[in-house]
């Protein structure tokens, strides 16, 4: 395992690293953790000219709560995600899914803003950010635009970041009466999902204002449930209409067989999690926690 | 407070004296090795696993920075090296000149300054491919008009390696007219991998003035290695050094003879500088010795009262692309037949083909005797799916058709004499740690509450420490084991043995060996293994064999000196030989028990006061060659819950006894078993090498093939008993397969008794989620 041979940068600003970009941008890989990167240089899947390391960018790492959100800096740290406890009552969706992610090694290298412009589709973050309608700002040297969560994920390990541009951002709208849950299957610690869901609902007495469904590993990337989540919206979370959103999300499911399993064990999987995922969150909502 | 004294004789559980060097990160690994002017070299290996080699062009590799040499399987060939035996009496490519018959063969080599400079020079050799069609299973393998993958041999037509028989056809097709009821089980026991944490690499070093060849490399058998090396190469064996350091685990993987270690070896002839080879994690997964890929189908004949009558099985081994079966045996499938298992079975016969396919070589034994794992698993589902055809408890099933403590040394029905056992005492100690019968009742209860919870047995028989010269060698040499004791003038000693640790303890129980045996503390004892220009001759360390073979001649030398000791002592206490008595570490004279000579006092004396006549020193050599196989054996039961939603398994409890005769370090045995239940668990669970159509390998890296770790493992709850082994010198047997043999069965046994009220037989491993689910609903269970 020895790369290829790459220049590297350690850009110390924002501004320095927008300005590597706009003028290497194309031939270049930003590394943020490194925990994706790494192993493709070493397997020479990737072979970049320039590498630009952004993990000493200062003030991108962190969790803050400002106007009715959650900016989660791009350079904070999955374990930051998982450790925090105010977040388990704020969003609890995000330290479920930190807990998910990989093996703690990993999650105390790897950053949420890396795992994300990676756009892995069997990653986990992208199915959270879709199900909590996150937004991303992203940087370049002509100015800071936002992305829809809906529309950063274009493809595998492709995102709506162009290439002179950084992630800086992820703006997470919270809401009152509000929870999320994140159910994984994994084959063993440190493996990528064979399907995982992203669920968040919103709660208005004792009907469902608004959901969210995200799916992870049953796409070119990770999916959003735009089916499942209008038949919730106005209904009360009974038995049957979990399981019609959970039979649509399930028919979203864009599943392909292979070492895992077969296209309709994923397929099947969603469904489950599906109701799973949205029983715990309806009671964590409802405030069982 | 009076201090502790430690002896650290046979049963004491002393901490393990490598362990001070391996925690503080001072073992000696062979990356770690760096000799002056030291090159690298990187093999360039096949993509396609069926391919014509049309051309291989290195001209621009060659003239890249820091590159020394290209070599490839032509040039290989100008020396004669372009091929080598295998173990199993076949060929095999050092690199290839013809065609490449699995992905990630040997195809060319860069030796370069550093290892950047090899693997960027690798990847600019052009190599043109004419692809062919692939043969991925037995099934392909023997289909009219398949590809013939070996045609670089003569006489050879098609894709058949080798027929093999066992047992009595006739008895046992008479025995199976008359059966009331005939059980079948065919499943598949999966290529996996032994992928130990220290990959296979060398560093060859030949000398172009002396002519000595010192090769370290990462070999479980390095004795064997270099009279191979002679016989292949034709250098004189005196002139041949191997030298095995800190092995990173072995479990069978680095038993082979690899084409790395060849290439490494000629490349440093020729250049005459060391050159370094080290694996990469991939390299290790997709070209070296596999284990298992066994299809095989078993029919166990029953009588009205559930006592079974006969046992036939028919198996396809799949060989890779040259039949490398790293086994000493003369048994073509190994000790396959060691089939009937714990069983008191009448008759059995038992067939077996070896194919070629287009994946890798060398079928290891993972952590086991030679297939006696394959061998084990099947008998123990066909046992527990007989079980539960007939109605009967899976343990009383087992019960009745043990083995009696009675019937030993008992002869099977395949030629096998085991030597002791008591496999009731072991099931009844297993079922009561595990509270059997209430938990019985537990899982009735709760699948009348609509939850899918199983519990499976499987009652194993090993048959290990190969072992007699009659029956086991390799390429003639017999299977004998040796250990040399040197013991110095101050009373402390140095211990030699043709074995090598790759972490199983050898220098912590062989000194306890001697402890025991002639006295000295272990403390005392350093034990040295690898180095073929000091230790003396041995067959190596693989098939649970060091204790059996080696131990046994540790035993015996001690044995050895300690008569010596009792003439010196005579003559220090002037009394007559016979007049002595001997207590651990003493002689002393009968009816006097202070007047004695301590084993160190007798020590000195061997270089300083000696009888009259007698030759100097104390020390000496022995060469064991067991008279008989020894026969571990244990129950382990598992119990598991499944998830009706997704098809996950949870294994709630392991319980394992295991009887492997007298314990010399009941901590290391301990570990032993942690150790292979862990590598069971993931055999049965995850672990798996496969192929897509095309006979591409999925499995090369440990996103693919995988390892269980601390979080998913179940805990262990262990137990035993001892039934020494009749003919050992110590009683013992070895241990450090016994788990990797017994435990697949019994986490997959769990699962079929899970799934047993909905009539599911069989699920092939690894057990993944999705199989189970599809088990699942199939029968309509869902969530």
């Amino acid at each position: 395992m020895f790369p290829a041979a790459f220049d590297y940068r350690a850009p110390s600003s924002l501004a320095e690293a927008v300005d590597i970009l706009r003028q290497r941008g194309e031939e270049a890989k930003v590394m943020a953790g490194g925990q994706s990167l790494i192993p493709l240089l070493k397997l020479r899947f990737s072979q970049p000219a320039l590498v630009v390391d952004i993990g000493r960018l200062p003030n991108l790492a962190g969790v803050e709560r400002k106007d009715g959100h959650l900016r989660v800096g791009a350079l904070t740290r999955h374990v930051q995600v998982e450790s925090n406890t105010d977040l388990r009552t704020l969003c609890p969706i995000l330290p479920e899914a930190a807990h998910w992610i990989a093996d703690p090694l990993i999650r105390n290298q790897g950053t949420v803003g890396g795992s994300v412009c990676h756009a892995d589709p069997q990653g986990d973050w992208g199915s959270v950010m879709l199900a909590l309608d996150a937004d991303f700002v992203a940087r370049s040297e002509s100015g800071e635009r936002t992305i829809k969560a809906a529309d950063f994920f274009q493809g595998p390990f492709t995102t709506a970041l162009r290439p002179d541009e950084v992630l800086t951002e992820i703006r997470i709208p919270l809401a009152a009466h509000s929870a999320g849950a994140y159910n994984k299957l994994e084959r063993k610690v440190g493996d990528f999902a064979t399907v995982a869901v992203a669920v968040q609902v919103e709660m208005n007495g004792d009907k469902i204002a608004k959901a969210g469904i995200g799916l992870t590993s049953v796409g070119d990337r990770n999916l959003k449930a735009r089916d499942a989540e209008k038949s919730l919206a106005g209904k009360q979370p009974t038995d049957e209409a979990i399981a019609e959103a959970a039979r649509l999300a399930a028919a979203a499911a864009e599943p392909k067989a292979d070492v895992r399993g077969s296209a309709e064990f994923k397929r099947d999987i969603v469904r489950v999690f599906v109701q799973r995922g949205l029983k715990t969150a309806v009671a964590r909502a409802r405030g069982g926690q | 407070m009076a201090a502790t004294h430690v002896h650290g004789g046979i049963g004491e559980s002393i901490k393990r004296k490598e362990d001070s060097r391996f925690l503080h990160g001072k073992g000696n690994y062979i990356d770690d090795l760096a000799l002056p002017g030291m090159l690298h070299m990187s093999i360039l290996r096949s993509p396609h696993a069926h391919a014509r080699l049309k051309s291989v062009d290195t001209s621009a590799a060659s003239g890249m920075p820091g590159v020394i040499a290209v070599v490839t399987g032509e040039l290989m060939a100008q020396h004669k090296l372009a091929w080598m035996p295998t173990l199993s009496n076949d060929t095999q490519a050092v690199l290839a000149t013809d065609k490449v018959r699995f992905q990630g063969q040997e195809v060319a080599a860069v030796i370069a300054e550093t290892r950047y400079q090899a693997e960027d020079a690798r990847d600019a050799i052009v190599v043109d491919y004419e692809v062919l069609t692939a043969v991925t299973s037995p099934e392909g393998a023997k289909t009219a008009g398949a590809p013939l993958i070996r045609d670089d041999k003569e006489n050879q037509k098609d894709n058949h390696i080798y027929h093999w028989e066992s047992g009595d056809q006739g008895t046992t097709r008479a025995a199976f007219a008359k059966a009331d009821k005939v059980v079948r089980l065919h499943t598949f026991y999966p290529r996996c991998h032994p992928a130990p944490l220290e990959t296979c690499g060398c560093v060859a070093d030949v000398n172009g003035v002396t002519g000595k060849a010192t090769i370290y490399m990462t070999s479980q058998a390095p004795h064997a290695i270099r009279t191979v090396f002679a016989l292949v190469t034709g250098l004189p064996e005196q002139n041949i050094r191997v030298i095995s350091p800190d092995i990173g685990g072995g479990f069978g993987n680095k038993v082979p003879v690899y084409p790395g270690y060849v290439v490494a070896t000629a490349a440093s002839l020729l250049i005459g500088r060391p050159v370094k080879w080290i694996e990469d994690r991939t390299e290790n997964l997709i070209s070296t010795g596999y284990a298992r890929d066994f299809h095989m189908t078993g029919d166990l004949a029953l009588d009205k009262d559930g006592k079974i009558t006969a046992l036939r099985v028919h198996l396809d081994s799949d060989n890779g692309a040259f039949f490398a079966d790293a086994q000493p045996s003369k048994f073509k499938a190994g000790l396959f037949h060691i089939v009937t298992g714990s069983y008191d079975i009448p008759t059995a016969h038992i067939t077996a083909d070896g194919y070629y396919t287009n994946k890798a070589p060398g079928g290891v034994a993972y952590r086991c005797s030679f297939r006696v794992t394959e061998a084990s698993y099947l008998i123990e589902r066909l046992i527990t799916n007989a079980a539960i055809e007939i109605g009967m408890d899976q343990a009383e099933f087992r019960k009745k058709n043990f083995i009696r403590k009675d019937q030993f040394p008992y002869h099977s029905a395949t030629g096998w004499v085991y030597d002791s056992g008591d496999y009731h005492k072991a099931m009844d100690v297993a079922l009561d740690q595990l509270g059997y019968d209430e938990l019985r009742k537990d899982v009735e209860k709760r699948r009348k509450q609509g939850e899918v919870t199983g519990i499976g047995i499987a009652s194993f028989t090993e048959v290990v420490g190969a072992g007699h010269g009659a029956d086991f060698d390799i390429l003639g040499l017999r299977m004998f084991d040796s250990a040399e004791l040197r013991v110095h003038p101050t009373g402390k000693a140095m211990l030699r043995m043709g074995t090598k640790s790759q972490g199983q303890g050898h220098e912590t129980t062989f000194a306890q060996i001697v402890a025991e045996e002639l006295g000295i503390p272990a403390a005392d004892v350093a034990v040295e293994e690898g180095d073929t220009d000091t230790a003396p001759y041995g067959l190596g360390t693989y098939a649970s064999r060091s204790t059996p073979v080696a131990g046994a001649a540790t035993a015996m030398v001690s044995r050895k000196l300690r008569e010596k000791g009792r003439k010196i002592a005579a003559h220090l206490l002037e009394a007559a030989e016979e007049d002595l008595e001997w207590e651990r570490g003493r002689f002393f004279v009968k009816g006097s028990p202070d007047k004695g000579k301590t084993i160190q006092e007798i020590a000195f004396a061997a270089y300083t006061n000696l009888p009259e006549g007698m030759e100097a020193g104390l020390e000496g050599v022995h060469y064991y060659d067991p008279p008989n196989m020894t026969y571990p054996f244990g129950t382990y039961a598992v119990v598991v819950d499944v998830d009706k939603g997704t098809g996950q398994v949870k294994v709630k409890r392991v319980v394992a006894v295991d009887d492997c005769g007298v314990r010399i370090n009941p901590m290391i045995v301990e570990g032993q078993i942690h150790g292979g239940l862990t590598e069971g668990f993931g055999i049965a669970f995850m672990e798996l090498i496969t192929f897509d159509a095309e006979g591409n390998c999925i499995g090369s890296n440990f996103m693919d093939y995988l390892l269980p770790t601390a979080w998913e493992s179940p805990k262990f709850e262990l137990g035993e008993t001892v039934t020494p082994s009749p003919h050992h010198p110590l009683g013992a047997k070895g241990v450090g397969e016994s788990p990797t043999v017994g435990s697949p069965a019994a986490y997959v046994n769990a699962v079929i008794d899970a799934l047993s009220p909905y009539g599911v037989k069989n699920i092939d491993m690894p057990v993944t989620p999705d199989k189970v689910w599809a088990a699942l609903r199939a029968a309509g269970v869902s969530e």
